[in-house]
């Protein structure tokens, strides 16, 4: 055999603990958390208020120059099952098929303080820019789709039917903002469902209406703390869990892979020496004759 | 390495009816290529929002470049761990290797829908640093190229034999320059993929939140790493069956023997590995709760446990088929592995579903026939493959 079992057991141990110390020790480093900017804006959305009038789906359309999705009404009206190439904006209802509770719930890009969409993009076609808002610029995006694997909400969306396809998600109507107007869907909403504002004023808000109406609450504000932190809040009387709103922690998701990247790859400096190590061993097994021939016959 | 060993070219028809065969499927995988890119993704796939990355990632790229390892693997035992008797695996390992990377690389043109952005990869003031994949591509795209250049000698060494006075020339002056930058390649050739198959472990973390726990841990990369390692040399093995199957060569028991023993430490490790997590994680019990992720998981965990006992004796390791059955165990379980990893998980809601479509599938399998035809016809038309009668092993 040619492979003596002590010395390939020997590197193999060493080179798994050396390993196995690297990846766990990216949980003592810190790579810094995200907190909300000062200029932050966003939208509160409260499902109490909501009549599911989808007045904002036609107005997000609009806005967008987003064709309508009229493939579940035979091509008549703009039927959207969830989030897709034709839906940036769309508003769900839920039953609760034993109490017969129901609530709307507005789906849309959630402007995460921390997005896992803006980690995972290779070219930053994704980007946390002015005010927070979460924008795509086309002519730096491949179409990888990684955002999608990414988004812990499900919200980037692409143009699987075209040929020359775009990602398709909610940007917070920054073409209106930039012009001083606020977002379609919160100008058009009849009932102050979904409002517009900066976030410190929007999380005040709705802080002020759980206290002033504990009994109509989930007695939390999604998006303060979820996933890091959103720039969209939520107000709901049923589970946020049912509303497509999943229960997570306060950890953003890209803060865990940039504590194991930054780990083993800060400033470059393991892979170089690691490729220096490769180099100098191979030297070194240049000059001394092949350990295994002397070994022959042992297994 | 005596002159006995020397690579050379096997010789022969070089367009035979398997040759012909293959190029014919790699042909069909072309021209639906072309459509592809006239209908776009949503018709010619099953891919959709729920599950962005499908058979292409999955397969091409995620579990082709782990296979294509081989290279990689057997580099690290002659080069790092010195063992020189290896060293007449190399060039063949370094072929597939180069063919499985190019494939990959093809295949993620194929797959991404604005691939007319890609040149802009290499502009590194457009970088997002935090990008996985960004790594990833770039790691990759590099190995290619390396790759190829490794095997430079080889093509420098035909061209130094051909009737053609300018190949004479090149290959001449080309080769003691090739020789002569080997070394940095070669240790180049080692440090990308442990960098590109640990990050594709890492690719995942990112869609940790909607991961099963059974797979959603930060130990994806080391996995990841020791399992394509061990894929590399189950790889090297198949190819020494196939290759004494169907073309009529040796087939090097003992060498390949060697590199059955050379996956054992690697299984246990992987084995060890997968276990503790999942004990510190609590969530063995996951493991028998008999929905169809502890199924997939054992599955996998009972493949890679079979390699084990196959390859567990020296008796057993010089088993010709016994060798080429547990090697074949060890390259499905990581495939298996990397498909639960990246399909199975993976959880977008329960909305979506994903079963590669008819066009992907004939893609996927086009590239791969055209990838052993490429092989096919570069060991026969270059000096790959120890000579034959090969140096009684050592
Ligand atoms: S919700 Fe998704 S798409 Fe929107 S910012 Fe967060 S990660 Fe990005
Ligand atoms: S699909 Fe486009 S926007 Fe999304 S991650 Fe890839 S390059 Fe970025
Ligand atoms: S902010 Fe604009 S793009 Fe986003 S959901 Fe509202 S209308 Fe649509």
């Amino acid at each position: 055999m040619g492979i003596s079992r002590r010395s390939a057991l020997k590197v193999m141990a060493a080179a798994a603990a050396t390993m196995v110390g690297t990846t766990l020790s990216a949980h003592e480093t810190q790579a810094a958390a995200v907190v909300a900017r000062p200029d932050a804006v966003g939208m509160l959305y409260d499902a109490t208020r909501c009549i599911g009038c989808k007045a904002c789906m036609v107005a997000c359309n609009e806005a967008n120059d987003v064709t309508p999705d009229t493939s579940a009404s035979g091509g008549l009206w703009d039927m959207p099952v969830d989030l897709n190439e034709h839906a940036k904006n769309i508003i769900k209802l839920y039953r609760d098929p034993g109490t017969g509770a129901q609530s709307f719930v507005k789906r849309q890009c959630m402007h995460c303080l921390d997005p896992a969409c803006v980690g995972a993009c290779m070219l930053g076609a994704l980007q946390k820019g002015e005010k927070g808002i979460v924008s795509y610029n086309p002519d730096l995006c491949v179409g990888c789709r990684y955002c999608e694997m990414g988004c812990p909400f499900n919200v980037p969306k692409f143009e699987w039917s075209k040929a020359m396809p775009k990602l398709v998600k909610c940007e917070l109507c920054r073409q209106r903002i930039a012009k001083g107007q606020e977002p379609a869907c919160c100008e058009v909403c009849p009932v102050g469902a979904v409002i517009y504002g900066k976030r410190t004023d929007l999380l005040a808000d709705a802080h002020q209406r759980l206290a002033r109406n504990p009994g109509s609450y989930v007695p939390k504000v999604y998006g303060e703390h979820e996933a890091g932190g959103t720039q969209v809040l939520y107000l709901a009387h049923v589970d946020f869990e049912k509303l497509d709103l999943p229960a997570y922690g306060d950890e953003s998701v890209p803060r865990r892979v940039r504590r194991l990247q930054e780990t083993i790859y800060k400033g470059f400096v393991a892979p170089v020496a690691l490729y220096g190590l490769f180099a100098a061993v191979m030297l070194r097994n240049r000059e001394k004759p092949d350990s295994a021939k002397t070994k022959e016959g042992q297994p | 390495m005596n002159a006995e060993s020397r690579p050379q070219p096997l010789g022969g028809a070089v367009f035979t009816r398997p040759v012909l065969v293959l190029a014919v499927f790699a042909g069909i995988a072309g021209l639906l290529i072309v459509w592809r890119f006239i209908v776009g993704l949503g018709a010619s796939t099953a891919l959709n929002d729920g599950y962005p990355w499908g058979l292409w990632i999955a397969f091409d790229v995620v579990t082709g470049t782990a296979l294509s390892c081989g290279g990689y693997s057997v580099a690290l035992l002659v080069y790092i761990l010195n063992r020189g008797k290896y060293h007449p695996l190399i060039r063949p390992a370094l072929v597939t290797s180069a063919f499985g990377y190019t494939i990959a690389g093809l295949s993620v043109v194929v797959d991404i829908g604005r691939p007319w952005i890609a040149y802009k990869l290499p502009f590194f003031w457009h970088w997002n640093l935090n990008s996985v994949l960004l790594e990833v591509s770039l790691c990759i795209m590099t190995y290619t190229v390396v790759l190829w250049l490794e095997l430079s000698p080889a093509f420098l060494e035909w061209a130094r034999t051909s009737t053609y006075s300018l190949f004479r020339r090149v290959g001449d002056t080309g080769l003691p320059v090739a020789n002569k930058s080997l070394l940095w390649l070669i240790a180049l050739g080692m440090l990308l993929p442990t960098m590109h198959q640990s990050s594709l472990g890492s690719l995942l973390l990112l869609s940790g939140p909607r991961l099963h726990p059974l797979w959603n841990t930060t130990l994806l990369p080391l996995l990841f790493l020791i399992s394509c390692i061990a894929m590399g040399f189950g790889a090297v093995v198949m190819e020494g069956g196939l290759s004494s199957k169907f073309l009529g060569r040796k087939f090097e028991t003992d060498m390949l023997a060697g590199l059955g023993f050379a996956m054992l430490p690697l299984i246990g490790v992987y084995l060890g590995l997968r276990l503790i997590d999942l004990g510190i994680r609590g969530q063995l019990g996951a493991l028998f709760a008999f929905d169809h992720y502890s199924v997939m998981s054992v599955i996998e965990l009972a493949l890679f446990v079979a390699a084990g006992v196959l390859l567990a004796t020296d008796r057993r390791r010089h088993n010709a088929g016994n060798l080429f059955r547990a090697a074949m165990l060890l390259v499905l379980a990581g495939a298996l592995y990397r498909f639960d990893v990246f399909l199975v998980a993976f959880q977008p809601g329960p909305n979506w579903s994903y079963f590669p479509s008819v066009t992907e599938i004939l893609i996927t399998s086009g590239l791969v026939a055209g990838e052993l035809a490429g092989y096919i016809v570069l060991i026969k038309l270059f000096p790959i493959m120890a000579g034959e009668p090969q140096a009684a092993a050592a």
